[in-house]
């Protein structure tokens, strides 16, 4: 060895020396101390979708509310709603799955919520139902009206719609959207018949229209119909004469 | 005895090996692993999926969008996105094509109201919503450009980014043509859409396609003769963004205008 240095001169000795002590220790730390996982790319991956895997998913999924909400989930099964996911407006709920007493997903009530996806909206495809939420039933929650696991557009008889077709429009974005035509006129077969000489019936006493607004009104549809007293409102007049029925307008 | 042109009867890959290791020392500072590994496997990415192995692909009926961002929620609910309206892993973009030839596209905001006061405004041709997301590219440019390795290709296409190596260098959200990544601020890592890995490895839909109302995402193995992501590809005309860059994305659009980019 010492033979082999004397061939050269001694700074390049000395630095040959160095270089080898060099890559000693770089060899070292390369081999002993770097850990294998850093110097293997594969097993870098392969940690890295092992990690990705487990990491927790927070929707569960439409089959998982299925299985307790059996009921709800035929229901929607058949309706307009049966390509939602019960997530797309509960939110996430994996965590109701595993704790389902006390964690609840939410139940979306405020009036913005739907029109996200029914407000009228020039860039959303043609015959997507939408609603112009500034004058279809202002400040009533949506749910008031469309049963929102099997909603349906309110619908008017084609019987009466044939004919009367502006106060079908009318009534199907008015407070009155939910009530049938015979709700308020009775309707003789005759009629569709000889229209002119056999007319449906027209409310003729305000305590028609007070079995709902009365203050004493039970009717179940009409919960959250505003009241008035009728002893004090407007005496002298039948309702219609002062409020559209089909579309009637109230200060709320 | 084997020849060997070596002393000691090492083999050419056993020496060449050495030798990379050893400049691989000198020349990587942080990277040291990394760069020689990488190469090889870099020539592997965008190969057709053996028969049996799921090769993830995602389809979008741009027809179908009705921009109601159900997806942008569910995606930052279900990956931890921030959630500030600049960083989405997915995102709907409305396009507005005006009599005059040109085009606007502006992404949407989430739970924000529609504007409906385009409806009266004469010069726009026509409008819609395009859903975009991070195409898992077959030959992604985001995995050639990435110094450490850290974004990379999984067995069924989908592209992930190793979070534990990302240094944050931002080159593959250049390399991006899709626009598709950004710098999550908390991790400091690249961060973007993983097609819900951890939710897919387990037999789940992405969260984007669980909850969009009108099917307008579809998601499946394009392996599977029978999944519906087969289906949407046989039954519509599929395009996908900047064909042209050949990066072989693997979001196919049905419906898509000729506008969009
Ligand atoms: S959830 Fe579906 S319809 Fe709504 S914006 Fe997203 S892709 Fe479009
Ligand atoms: S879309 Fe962008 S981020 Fe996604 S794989 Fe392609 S290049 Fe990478």
């Amino acid at each position: 060895m010492g033979k082999f240095f004397e061939r050269f001169p001694d700074p390049l000795a000395r630095l040959i020396v160095v270089f080898l002590a060099m890559l000693v220790v770089g060899l070292f730390v390369v081999i002993v101390l770097i850990p294998k996982p850093m110097k293997d790319v594969q097993m870098q991956w392969a940690d890295a979708v092992k990690r990705e895997q487990a990491r927790p998913v927070k929707y569960a999924g439409f089959r998982s509310c299925g299985e307790c909400h059996d009921a709800l989930y035929e229901t929607k099964k058949t309706g307009y709603h049966r390509d939602l996911s019960c997530e797309t407006c509960h939110g996430p709920a994996k965590g109701h799955t595993e704790d389902p007493d006390n964690v609840k997903p939410v139940i979306p009530v405020e009036r913005a919520f739907c029109p996200q996806c029914h407000a009228y909206d020039p860039s959303r495809p043609r015959g997507f139902p939408m609603i112009n939420p500034v004058v279809h039933n202002p400040l009533k929650s949506c749910a008031s009206c469309h049963n929102p696991h099997d909603p349906k557009p309110p619908t008017t008889p084609r019987e009466c719609s044939a004919c009367h077709g502006e106060i079908a429009r009318t009534k199907a974005v008015s407070h009155h959207v939910q009530l049938e035509c015979t709700t308020c006129h009775k309707t003789p077969q005759q009629h569709k018949v000889s229209p002119r000489a056999v007319k449906p019936t027209k409310p003729q006493t305000r305590e028609f229209c007070g079995k709902c607004h009365g203050k004493e009104g039970k009717d179940r549809m009409a919960k959250n119909a505003p009241k008035i007293d009728l002893a004090e409102h407007g005496e002298k007049y039948v309702c219609w004469q002062c409020h559209y029925p089909h579309s009637p307008e109230v200060e709320q | 005895m084997p020849l060997s042109p070596f002393a000691g009867g090492g083999t050419v890959n056993g020496r060449r090996t050495f030798l990379r290791g050893f400049f691989s020392v000198l020349l990587s500072g942080g990277a040291i692993g990394g760069i020689l590994k990488i190469l090889p496997s870099k020539a592997d990415a965008g190969e057709a999926p053996p028969k049996g192995q799921n090769w993830y692909g995602f389809g979008v009926s741009v027809d179908k969008c009705i921009g109601c961002a159900r997806c942008m929620e569910a995606c930052k609910s279900e990956n931890n996105v921030p959630r500030e309206p600049f960083f989405f892993r997915t995102w709907v973009e409305r396009y507005i094509l005006r009599k005059n030839g040109t085009t606007t596209v502006k992404a949407i905001a989430p739970n924000v109201e529609p504007s409906p006061e385009t409806a009266s405004d004469k010069s726009i041709l026509r409008s819609f919503f395009v859903p975009k997301l991070c195409n898992q590219c077959a030959s992604p440019p985001c995995v050639q450009v990435c110094p450490v390795g850290a974004t990379f290709q999984t067995k069924d296409g989908v592209v992930l980014v190793n979070e534990n190596t990302c240094i944050g260098c931002r080159y593959c959200i250049q390399a991006c043509p899709y626009g598709a990544r950004y710098l999550h601020p908390g991790t400091r890592t690249a961060d973007k859409c993983t097609f819900c890995y951890h939710r897919i490895s387990h037999g789940l839909l992405p969260a984007c396609v669980e909850v969009c109302p009108t099917q307008a995402r579809v998601f499946g193995d394009l392996n599977a003769a029978a999944s519906p992501m087969s289906r949407f590809l046989r039954m519509n005309k599929i395009h996908v963004l900047k064909p042209g860059l050949n990066t072989e994305p693997k979001v196919y659009y049905a419906s898509l205008d000729g506008e969009v980019r």
